[in-house]
């Protein structure tokens, strides 16, 4: 018995270096952050000897960051909504009236997942270029069209799970589909609604080709747009461009930090399935 | 009648069109493309299977496949590697796990755009203040030779993805129950033979579920490769989705781009179908 008290303890030991390791490229970047340009030259494994808050400045006005922020969080926000109305909304139809019709669309989302991005890009810009939708409604609508697929077939799986006969009761009792949709089955989705909100907000925040292609105008630009631009303006300047990138991971850290558990087991339960 | 099916489509329309305009209008006219002379801006007019020969024989792109190739199959094997040692480490009791656990997954929350920035500094200047502290020349200009610039990219992507993978063998990991390890343990079993006879396989499905998932991630990538080595030295790190890119909006040889993009599309829609096909075999097995 002591001997397996032994060996635990030696993993544990591993586990915490490995987690040291995993961190390394986090500290070393916040550590060098802080240097002058002079001191990162000559190395960057030391401590500063002075902590200069300067990098900070100028990086988060040469981001524009408040504005970039909230670039990024409208197109977040509105394409998450828009995806989780409309994917639980399409998956209650087809799931609820079933049929071949409801098998066929289903299937023609499910095999929409097997599309790369870079197979649609090129007709994807042209076409909406024609319609002279290539700003953030348009950006919206195309997370729309990627997200769908995804969310739906999570929806779907749920709602194959809720009784019909709860639809049946409340048409008797006079409700319309909307009325029994949004009063009665979209409150009972909240944890897929959860997930398919995490999964969502992980990949638009993030993504760059999609906003490059379609929203690069100056004043629109979402934070990896930004920080594109950013680090090739100052990619000699590295006090600089590793002030910038801490100053574009804080707000994910951050809400991390309180929702970790969900976001683990949001991003788990949405690629085993 | 009429008014069942109408709120039918009605809660379907606005998925069904987006889908439609966005994914599935593009992929038509992408192969319909490919077979003609379009530049974006000219009307097309046929060319047959002209791109597709010139595909053949073109260096870029075939370069450009090889590498992915490549390096698909050497990050799903690390991944994979440490994603599995990661999940059997912090399924162990112990005080600790849930925060090793939540600095594995961390790096998966922030775009590779940004990751790959990071790497860069990393490579270019860490791995260099490196050098000089213990001598080894060999770990300056990581960014500038081929083999090198592989293996950084490797590197970054075992770092991010081994922790989205660890969370998947987890929650097979955790669905193995306690009694059957114990009863293994009580007739005799070492604790070699009971991962090797109850956990393994018990966590079968979850070994599909990542291969499949690092290998499209891996094949498909492009913002990692875009911020941590832009394809250089001298296009020699250029992934094939990168190519496309570049085939398209840099030399404006936008049909011969979108044949490349077919190609691409029928490979990755063979690797998916693929875990299709395993997945409906073992459910018939089971």
């Amino acid at each position: 018995m002591k001997k397996k008290k032994q060996s635990r303890i030696i993993l544990e030991i591993l586990g915490i270096i490995l987690a040291l390791i995993w961190l390394s490229p986090f500290y070393l970047m916040i550590v060098n952050s802080f240097k002058t340009k002079r001191e990162m030259f000559e190395d960057t494994l030391k401590l500063p000897d002075v902590f200069t808050f300067e990098n900070y400045t100028v990086a988060f006005e040469r981001l524009d960051f408040v504005k970039t922020f909230f670039n990024s969080l409208l197109i977040t926000v509105l394409a998450v909504a828009v995806i989780i109305i409309f994917s639980s909304m399409a998956a209650y139809a087809l799931s609820r009236r079933g049929g071949k019709t409801s098998g066929i669309i289903f299937m023609l989302f499910v095999a929409a997942m097997l599309i790369p991005f870079q197979s649609v890009m090129i007709p994807l810009v042209s076409i909406f270029g024609k319609l002279e939708m290539l700003n953030r409604g348009g950006l919206v609508f195309m997370y729309l069209g990627f997200g769908a697929s995804l969310s739906i077939f999570l929806y779907h799986g749920t709602l194959s799970g809720i009784p019909k006969s709860l639809d049946e009761a409340a048409t008797i009792d006079g409700a319309n589909r909307f009325q029994i949709f949004w009063y009665i089955i979209f409150p009972m989705l909240k944890p897929v609604s959860v997930t398919v909100a995490i999964l969502n907000i992980i990949w638009i925040w993030n993504d760059y080709l999609l906003p490059s292609l379609v929203i690069n105008q100056q004043g629109m630009e979402t934070i990896p747009l930004k920080m594109f631009f950013f680090f090739g303006e100052y990619t000699k300047q590295w006090h600089l461009a590793l002030a910038g990138l801490t100053i574009a991971i804080i707000p994910v850290i951050i809400i991390y930090f309180f929702l970790q558990k969900q976001i683990i087991k949001g991003v788990s339960e949405g690629s085993v399935k | 009648m009429r008014n069942r099916n109408l709120w039918y489509w009605l809660f379907l329309a606005p998925a069904l069109l987006a889908l439609a305009v966005v994914v599935l209008m593009p992929l038509a006219y992408g192969v319909y493309y490919s077979f003609t002379d379009w530049n974006g801006i000219k009307t097309p007019s046929f060319v047959g299977l002209e791109h597709y020969k010139a595909l053949l024989d073109e260096k870029e792109f075939r370069d450009a496949l090889w590498f992915t190739t490549k390096f698909t199959v050497v990050s799903v094997f690390l991944i994979n590697f440490f994603g599995l040692s990661l999940a059997l480490l912090v399924t162990q009791k112990f005080r600790t796990n849930n925060i090793l656990r939540t600095i594995f997954f961390m790096p998966n929350l922030i775009g590779g755009l940004i990751l790959g920035f990071i790497w860069q500094f990393i490579f270019i200047k860490v791995f260099a203040s490196i050098g000089e502290l213990i001598g080894v020349e060999a770990l300056e200009g990581w960014l500038s030779t081929e083999a090198t610039g592989f293996w950084a990219m490797a590197i970054l992507m075992s770092w991010q993805m081994a922790g989205y993978i660890m969370v998947i063998y987890i929650s097979f990991l955790e669905g193995v129950p306690q009694e059957l390890l114990e009863a293994a343990e009580i007739d005799g079993a070492n604790s070699f033979q009971r991962f090797y006879h109850v956990t393994f396989p018990l966590v079968m499905p979850a070994f599909t579920v990542s291969l499949f998932l690092t290998l499209s991630n891996s094949f498909k990538l492009y913002d990692q490769n875009l911020s941590l080595t832009g394809g250089g030295p001298y296009n020699s790190t250029q992934m094939v989705a990168m190519e496309i890119f570049k085939t398209a909006f840099v030399e404006n040889a936008m049909a011969f781009a979108q044949a490349k993009a077919v190609i691409f599309f029928l490979i990755v829609a063979a690797i998916s179908l693929t875990q299709v096909y395993i997945n409906k075999k073992r459910e018939v097995e089971m």
